[in-house]
């Protein structure tokens, strides 16, 4: 089941780019779309099916490369199975977003079909290898996006320092990998495996080394400062759907990598160096937000307003391996919050990337001063985009509150100086989305120099329809919270006790 | 009975949410339906005063979110509601028919209903949602006409800054679940172990003191007033502004249990109704002087928080709601009829329009705290039990209530006075004025300065004991007779000083009228203390992630490349330099070895050759084709072979 859930969009992906020549642009639009959402009803039925009590499930376990200890094991528990609706539901909204798309679509299609079967293969691999695949190929896949359908020459500079950048972190990400398996005896890769059996525990220096090499290959992806300068230029010359997943699922996987390998194999090490993670989340989330408040581009504000967001994360599960002056239920609290924050930022930070694509379509430019007053042509634009920056800016009501407070109530006890620090980080995200939304949508109405009043269009169905159920999901998780969090508070809860051990 | 209390906060929010985004197609239906839900929200308000349910629901690990009506929040649901009722209401005619009314009525039920849900919530997570959310609400609503973009940075102003604030309240969660109070109740605050005790208690207040535009968080509401009179009325009079009267008024153990709380919350709030104060004597703008008058009246519901006086404040707090709220009102029926919120460009107006001027005389005689209405009577219990903890207090509040007097004497004389010869002069300066009052805005502006009037009765021997009851705070001091009388002449000495005195200007230095009016330049402070260097530190950090954070990414692959340069130009030059010398030294072998060829090989061949010859040449002379040759060569032969028999042999 799982198998398939990942691998259909790769299926297709081969069917329309096997198919005979005569396939119009159209047809592969909607061949896409309903592979997405099919998709995206399969994992409704995998959460329907899914037993929040019971740990990992849909297991599905091969013989791969035995001679290496590699094997192809897959399954889902409450950490990775909000990320895998998650790709899924982004996935389908870019499919939505893109059906005007005309450039080289067949093309285009397939790469983004191959990007979900790499996506939701990373987020269901239970074996390091098989995820060191994965994590490498939304790479190879991404590269793609950016450089054949940015935004011109200043594109494939970007998509090269995207490439060289991220494929340097997961080297060292391999390099990790290898160190858990020399020290694994029988070596193995297999992560439930190492989970159980906890190779470097006691292992001084050399469990450190290892997560260094891991951590900064996550750091690298997440991205947390100071490997954070590829984000700004691959979100700003990406098309806004390569934005979209690179900020919704992309910089998951680094985060997700946290919870999944780095704290739960590597306990001891972990604890050891939680102040550093803590501290690099806290510098995170107020350097984000405080660089994100001096831009003058729209996107490339989103963009580091993603740095900050993931700063939470970090920080929350650097204090869960703070075992001092805290109990269970802060520590549950900030993996919980965590996880939850992954799964708001993609929904939330994905809307606010297609729209600012829809905002480039109109006026040709991100720069925020260009613009004023544009709530006057484009009202729906205006209100949908405001709803997304309250909810960016971690208003009540949405997903994001629901993460960050958790979070932030979570990591004081044991981290009080950094939280404190880090709760700024609210207030400065409040600023800069405020300062934006005025400058671009209220006030006397102007447009770019080159865009004639006429030139200026609402928004239009598909891109209403692909962000605003996006906006809808993080209003639902706002308001009525306990569904995703039955399902990700059991599994916090064992990984928080996986890291105490 | 929970579905009672889910329907009381839900019908606002959902519906309101509804007409929110219902856009302009939802605008001709909006102004009636927002009364509608509006009065059905009173309705369900009374019934959940009187049937007191309590509801909750798991929100958080451990963490459930929490509804219930008590004494206190029974009044407050009550006040909440009535005044929303009131001034939807009034606002059905203050809109334009161009205007997108439907934003407004959603906005403002949605407003409401978080108001109604930061009253009656019983834990801290659900109490700081509906706390943002109405900052939220407020945003929009001060922003509504968002053409105008002063209008949109004073909602900018008015968010951060009580955001800012806010921000104690996300603390205070921490440190109450590090503290062990690990299900956020807020009765149970107050449990929470020391050292964390401190911090709860320090973000809760600062998170008050923002909401509630006490020192030095003043100057928000200032900007606020940039928003529709309606706006002004709800949120800025008798709601959002009275949520952190009421935190600190529910949280009075709290207070009570750190020790220094209290009287930091107590001079904070005496501070603010005297500075405040006197800022709003200095304003010459209706709705300025109204505003600034709203943080001086809350600053005597936060001194009764921290001096312990519940019932006192409560009383406070509903009968300044009803007195500001009826006040903004009618300063809005103004504003639209007239087109100006200017006081000297208001004289004569409450002649003009009668109705709107008994009400505005009405609003302002309780504002001034004249017996026997409701504020006199509200402020004296206030007074009392500051008086019972401190003297200082006591003469603190006291000198706020004449200032009182003397801006609400300032603000009648104006509006009462006769129309001047030409008073179009002054008009229009905000916004063209439609030159009457809508239909709708008497009623509603009748009933809150009625009630503002009588609500005096609160402070009646009978009816105290009963608020005290329903307080929770029975032992709560009354004023003595001579501390009413003392007021009473204060007050009255005040409010004649000030209309008679109107005409003429105030001998004080113009530095320090030029401070009470622009609010003691808090604003300027907060500004050049808070905002310009943190945009100072932003742009130096944007400037130091693109240098020297991406420099030096960009220095490393610079680097790399010079490496694979270097390495390139000594795969060049060493590499294949030696590969190159060896194929030389290959070719110079060969020639050797071709050399060497010619040389020995060859010439051993060629010498084998010409042996070869020679010898067939010396085998070619025995054959000269003469018989008697051949004999002879035979017989010679023959000679030998027996000669080597004989020899062998």
């Amino acid at each position: 089941m799982l198998t398939a859930v990942t691998f259909l969009p790769l299926l297709a992906c081969a069917v329309l780019s096997l198919w005979p020549r005569t396939l119009s642009d159209r047809t592969c639009l909607r061949v896409w779309i309903a592979t997405a959402a099919t998709d995206l009803a399969l994992v409704c039925v995998l959460w329907a099916g899914f037993d929040t009590g019971a740990g990992m499930q849909y297991e599905q376990r091969t013989r791969w490369i035995p001679s290496a200890g590699v094997g192809y094991h897959v399954g889902v528990d409450g950490l990775s199975l909000p990320l895998v609706a998650l790709t899924c539901l982004l996935f389908l909204a870019v499919a939505v977003y893109s059906f005007r798309e005309s450039r080289r679509v067949r093309s285009y299609v397939c790469l983004f079909l191959f990007l979900q079967t790499v996506c939701l293969g990373l987020f269901v691999a239970l074996d390091l290898i098989l995820f060191f695949v994965f994590f490498d190929l939304s790479i190879v896949g991404m590269f793609f996006v950016i450089a054949g359908w940015g935004h011109g020459e200043r594109a494939r500079a970007a998509a090269l320092k995207f490439f060289l950048y991220t494929f340097v972190g997961s080297l060292s990400l391999l390099l990790g990998f290898i160190g858990l398996y020399l020290a694994a005896d029988p070596h193995t890769f297999d992560i439930t495996d190492l989970t159980r059996a906890d190779p470097l525990a006691g292992r001084g220096a050399y469990a450190g080394l290892v997560l260094l090499a891991i951590g900064v290959g996550l750091a690298v992806k997440t991205p947390t400062v100071p490997f954070h300068t590829w984000l700004p230029p691959a979100h700003t010359e990406a098309p806004a759907t390569g934005s979209a997943i690179l900020a919704a699922i992309l910089l998951k996987m680094g985060t997700y990598g946290f919870v999944r390998i780095a704290m739960p194999l590597l306990p001891g090490s972990w604890r050891a160096y939680a102040l550093v993670v803590v501290i690099v989340g806290t510098v995170s989330v107020v350097y984000g937000a405080l660089v994100a408040l001096a831009q003058t581009d729209f996107k490339r504000m989103i963009a580091y307003t993603s740095v900050n967001h993931m700063g939470y994360v970090v920080l929350a599960v650097g204090a869960a391996g703070t075992l001092a002056g805290t109990d269970a239920q802060a520590r549950s609290l900030a993996v919980t919050g965590a996880v939850t924050q992954m799964v708001s930022h993609g929904l939330i930070t994905g809307a606010l990337f297609l729209l600012s694509g829809v905002l480039y379509d109109r006026g040709r430019t991100y720069a925020m001063d260009a613009y004023s007053g544009l709530a006057a042509h484009t009202p729906r634009f205006a209100g949908v985009t405001a709803v997304a920056a309250f909810a960016g800016l971690g208003i009540p009501g949405f997903s994001g509150f629901i993460a960050e407070f958790q979070i932030f109530t979570g990591s004081l006890a044991s981290r009080t100086i950094a939280t404190a620090i880090a709760v700024t980080g609210i207030l400065l995200t409040a600023a800069l989305f405020l300062r934006a939304l005025r400058s671009m949508f209220l006030g006397v109405p102007r447009l770019p120099q080159t865009i004639s009043v006429h030139g200026v269009g609402d928004l239009r169905g598909n891109e209403g329809l692909s962000v605003v159920p996006l906006l809808v999901v993080a209003l639902v998780i706002g308001v009525v919270p306990r569904w995703l969090l039955d399902v990700i508070e059991p599994a916090g809860r064992t990984l928080t006790d996986l890291v105490a051990r | 009975m929970s579905a009672l209390l889910w329907l009381l906060v839900g019908l606002p929010l959902g519906a309101g949410a509804l007409l929110a985004l219902a856009g302009s197609r939802g605008n001709r239906s909006a102004p009636a339906a927002g009364v509608a839900v509006a009065v059905a929200t009173l309705g369900a308000a009374v019934a959940a005063a009187v049937a007191r349910p309590s509801a909750s629901a798991p929100l958080f690990a451990g963490v459930r979110a929490g509804l219930a009506v008590d004494g206190l929040s029974a009044v407050m649901v009550l006040v909440v509601a009535a005044v929303t009722a009131a001034v939807l209401t009034f606002a059905v005619g203050e809109l334009g028919r161009d205007e997108n009314r439907s934003r407004f009525f959603g906005l403002m039920l949605v407003f409401a209903g978080a108001m109604l849900v930061t009253v009656t919530a019983t834990t801290l997570p659900l109490l700081l949602m509906a706390w943002e959310i109405m900052g939220a609400t407020s945003w929009a609503l001060i922003g509504y006409r968002w053409r105008q973009p002063r209008r949109a940075r004073a909602a900018d102003v008015a968010f951060l800054t009580t955001r800012t604030a806010d921000l104690g309240l996300y603390l205070a969660a921490g440190a109450a679940l590090a503290g062990g109070i690990g299900t956020l109740d807020l009765g149970a605050l107050p449990d929470a172990a020391s050292p964390w005790l401190h911090l709860v208690t320090a973000g809760i207040v600062t998170a008050a003191l923002g909401k509630s535009a006490q020192l030095p968080f003043s100057f928000w509401l200032s900007r606020a007033m940039e928003g529709p009179s309606p706006v002004s009325a709800l949120l800025h009079s008798a709601t959002m502004v009275a949520a952190g009267a009421y935190l600190v008024l529910r949280l009075h153990p709290l207070l009570a249990a750190t020790g220094w709380a209290g009287p930091l919350v107590a001079w904070t709030g005496a501070l603010t109704a005297l500075a405040l104060g006197v800022v709003a004597v200095a304003q010459q703008d209706l709705k300025q002087l109204l505003a600034a008058s709203t943080s001086s009246q809350i600053g005597f519901m936060v001194l009764a928080a921290g001096s312990g006086g519940v019932a006192a404040g409560t009383t406070q707090l509903v009968a300044h709601a009803a007195t500001k709220s009826g006040l903004f009102l009618a300063a809005g029926a103004w504003l639209a009829a007239l087109g100006t919120k200017s006081l000297p460009a208001l004289r004569g107006a409450a002649r003009r329009h009668r109705l709107v001027g008994i009400a505005f005389t009405a609003g302002a005689l309780t504002l001034a705290g004249l017996p026997p209405l409701s504020l006199w009577a509200a402020k004296d219990e206030v007074l009392a039990v500051a008086r019972a903890e401190s003297a200082a207090w006591y003469a603190v509040g006291l000198a706020a209530a004449a200032v009182a007097a003397v801006y609400s004497a300032k603000a009648l004389w104006f509006v009462t006075r006769p129309l001047p010869e030409d008073p179009e002069a002054g008009y229009d300066t905000e916004r063209r004025g439609t030159r009457r009052v809508a239909r709708t805005a008497p009623a509603p502006l009748l009933a809150l300065t009625g009630a503002a009037a009588v609500l005096g009765v609160l402070a009646l021997p009978g009816p105290a004991s009963w608020l005290k009851h329903l307080a929770g705070a029975p032992g709560e001091p009354s004023p003595k007779p001579w501390e009413l009388g003392l007021s009473t002449g204060v007050v009255l000495a005040a409010a004649a000083l000030a209309w008679w005195g109107a005409p003429h200007s105030v001998p004080a230095p113009r530095a320090a009228v030029r401070w009470a009016q622009d609010w003691l330049h808090l604003e300027r402070v907060a500004d050049a203390v808070l905002v310009r260097p943190v945009l100072r530190l932003a742009r130096a950090l944007a400037a130091f992630d693109d240098r020297v954070v991406d420099g030096a990414v960009r220095q490393t692959a610079r680097g790399g490349l010079a490496l694979a340069r270097l390495a390139g130009r000594a795969d060049d030059r060493v590499v294949d330099g030696a590969v190159r010398r060896t194929a030389r030294g290959g070719l110079v072998l060969a020639r050797l070895a071709g050399r060497v060829d010619d040389g020995a090989v060859d010439g051993a061949v060629r010498a084998l050759v010409s042996g070869a010859r020679a010898l067939g040449r010396l085998a070619r002379r025995p054959q000269t084709g003469l018989l008697h040759q051949y004999y002879a060569q035979a017989a010679v032969g023959f000679a030998v072979l027996v000669l080597i028999l004989l020899l062998v042999r």
